[in-house]
């Protein structure tokens, strides 16, 4: 099941270190009804790299698998979610993590290294409890400060974020949706991990607050050099964010590239569609959805997935599979036709 | 003479803040009055500050909070006298919620499509499976997703997008005459909200049904409704028709709102970002 090949010894250079690596990684959902097997295939063949202190991204629409691809990296699956084939490596300074191949180590290094914000993430909190007991629980023994030191940098953190101290002493119901989101994020953040996860944590918020969330993450990786994933469908917040974006559709990868390239020349036509979708104020035509369905991962298309959307597809996008390659703006894009969608 | 479908008359909520014997209150909702007209029904939208009371005036619309101050009225009913149980039927079947947090409205030991079975029953008189399954489906058809996909899945099972639709599916299901959705499309990507704002349109225009749309995005909020209210710190700061408020927003708040809006390009949008950690560390 695993690909125990071990990678090439990497030169000593100034390039680019890559903290995760996620090779040929195929996840599925598995499930038995009445002896017929079902299979969602949410993500199915991806290659990716994520580097120290940078600010990676994924993009794509509803159900193309983004929660389920950060999950797999996260190691945060469990039945009927398996790894089908690939693996998913860590490298915090030399201490390597092979997720899939050894999960007890992977368990320990978690909490240390990695902490992963969940997708509605704010209705995890205990109910029961005081806010202030998820960060006594989560947060305070791995950051060696004494009580009183630790509380004034959480309440510092939380006034960063717009919150008032007097948040530890309530019961997340007694909070609105989106102070519960930044709590999550505060927690999350405060330790200043190695690797955040971040799967859309900014849905709650209002625009004013939203930009003090990403304005925190953003420094938080920056002072340690850490490395972020961030996951949302909202391209403006891609734009303001990341450093590297990836847009995923139906369970891969279609596009890859820093940012701004991916916004200045899309190669991919679902890329082009993405940005060109972006809602503005002031804007009432009625802007056109992307035609048809989103597909099914339990029978995904042949060849290309999006062939049955795309608008300049051919007849070799339904029998052959687009590789991601090379890209013309130093990136990586998986289509016969890269490059050659204008955007209207 | 036309009666309200909606009014809200000088409504506000306390919530006691702090341990049991503490007497901080924090005023949630402030004061606030509207009223949606019934012979021309409308979306009305409600944007504001996160914490601002819109979602604690979501509650009270729907009879699930109490205020202490004012009165809400719907259709001539003072919300607060709805007690027994058959009230509360006759109520809810013309007036519909869409929960903030689809990942806290359905319990995640249900599969989710008991859920519309369940609405369908209480709220058309559906009462064989076959007739509640098409209901259901109808309603999932509406808003991109089939029965077909969903049937016998849990809520951990769907992703957030497919969830917050659900939800979604199953507002329309008794045809209200009121939708109160909070934040209904906080997780679906563009393309996929404006098919769910332009249903939302649709329903205003063919089955008349009036929409309370609290969302955080500007643009949909310009895009389908026809008045607006923003809020802040449970105070509606500005109000009226959604065009004219967005484009000319006059309280400093709004213009701060509006300008904090990203712009949909990476220099740009990166700038904005750190141009605002330069204004609140400066502060
Ligand atoms: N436990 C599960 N069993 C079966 N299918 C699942 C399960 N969890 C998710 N899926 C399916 O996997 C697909 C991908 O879901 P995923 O949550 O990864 O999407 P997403 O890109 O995060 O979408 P969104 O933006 O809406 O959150 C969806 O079709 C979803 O229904
Ligand atoms: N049950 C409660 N007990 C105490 N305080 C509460 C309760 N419910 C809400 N509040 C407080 O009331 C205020 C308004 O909350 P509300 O949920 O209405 O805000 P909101 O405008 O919906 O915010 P968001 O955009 O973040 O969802 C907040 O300060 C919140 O902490
Ligand atoms: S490979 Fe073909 S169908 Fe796929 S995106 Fe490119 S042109 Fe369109
Ligand atoms: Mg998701
Ligand atoms: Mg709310």
């Amino acid at each position: 099941m695993m690909n125990a090949t071990l990678a090439p010894e990497r030169p000593a250079t100034t390039a680019p270190v890559d903290v995760l690596t996620i090779k040929d990684l195929k996840a599925y959902y598995i499930n038995e009804h009445f002896g017929v097997r079902r299979e969602v295939r949410a993500v199915d063949g991806i290659d990716l790299t994520v580097r120290r202190n940078e600010v990676y991204g994924i993009a794509g629409e509803s159900s193309s698998g983004k929660t389920s691809l950060i999950k797999t990296l996260a190691g945060a699956i469990r039945p009927p979610m398996r790894v089908v084939e690939g693996s998913v490596k860590f490298d915090f300074g030399g201490k390597h993590i092979d997720v899939y191949g050894e999960p007890a180590k992977m368990q320990a290094a978690r909490w240390q290294h990695l902490s992963y914000i969940m997708q509605g993430s704010m209705s995890v909190l205990n109910p029961v409890r005081r806010i202030k007991h998820a960060f006594n629980n989560f947060a305070y023994r791995h950051m060696g400060l004494d009580a009183t030191a630790f509380r004034r940098r959480v309440e510092s953190h939380l006034d960063r974020l717009g919150l008032d101290a007097s948040v530890l002493e309530a019961f997340p119901h007694q909070l609105s949706g989106g102070m519960r989101q930044r709590v999550t994020i505060a927690l999350a953040t405060v330790c200043e991990p190695e690797f955040i996860i971040a799967d859309e944590p900014t849905t709650a918020l209002d625009v004013l607050v939203q930009q003090d969330v990403l304005g925190l993450i953003k420094e938080v990786q920056g002072r340690l050099g850490s490395s972020v994933v961030f996951v949302t469908h909202d391209m403006s917040v891609h734009a303001a964010i990341t450093d590297r974006l990836a847009i995923m559709y139906a369970g891969r990868l279609a596009e890859e590239g820093p940012t701004q390239a991916l916004f200045d020349r899309p190669q991919h036509p679902y890329t082009a569609h993405l940005i060109a979708s972006l809602p503005r104020i002031g804007d009432v035509s009625t802007r056109k959805s992307l035609a048809g369905k989103p597909p099914s991962l339990a029978n995904p298309p042949s060849g290309c997935r999006f062939h049955p959307r795309c608008p300049i597809a051919i007849e070799r996008c339904s029998k052959e599979v687009p590789q991601m390659l090379p890209s013309a703006t130093g990136g990586r894009v998986a289509c016969f036709r890269a490059g050659e969608v204008s955007m209207q | 003479m036309s009666q309200n479908l909606l009014e809200l008359d000088h409504v506000t909520k306390r919530y006691g803040v702090g341990g049991l014997f503490s007497h901080q209150s924090i005023t949630a909702v402030n004061d606030v009055s509207f009223s949606l007209a019934s012979d021309t029904p409308e979306i009305f939208a409600i944007v504001g500050e996160s914490g601002s009371g819109k979602s604690t005036m979501a509650k009270m619309i729907l009879g699930n909070e109490v205020p202490d101050g004012g009165r809400l009225v719907f259709d001539g009913t003072d919300i607060g006298t709805i007690r027994t149980r058959a009230q509360r039927e006759a109520f809810m079947t013309r007036v519909q919620p869409v929960f903030q947090n689809p990942f806290e409205a359905f319990n995640p030991l249900t599969h989710v499509d008991t859920y519309l079975y369940a609405t369908a029953r209480r709220f058309t008189g559906a009462d064989t499976r076959i007739q509640q399954e098409a209901k259901a489906d109808e309603a999932l058809q509406r808003v991109g997703l089939s029965l077909a996909e969903l049937k016998g899945r849990f809520s951990h099972e769907l992703s957030g997008g497919q969830l917050q639709r659900v939800a979604v599916a199953r507002a329309l299901i008794p045809s209200p005459k009121l939708i109160v959705a909070d934040e209904p499309v906080s997780m679906v990507d563009a393309s996929l909200r404006m098919s769910i704002v332009n249903l939302f349109r649709s329903l205003r225009d063919e089955l008349k049904v009036s929409i309370i749309y609290i969302t955080h995005d500007l643009a949909t909020a310009y895009y389908i409704s026809d008045r607006v209210i923003i809020m802040q710190k449970g105070v509606v700061i500005e109000s009226g028709g959604a065009r004219a408020v967005l484009d000319n927003p006059t309280h400093p708040y709004s213009i701060a709102l509006k300008n904090a809006v990203l712009p949909p390009d990476p220099k740009a949008a990166a700038a904005a970002i750190r141009q605002r950690r330069a204004l609140v560390e400066g502060a």
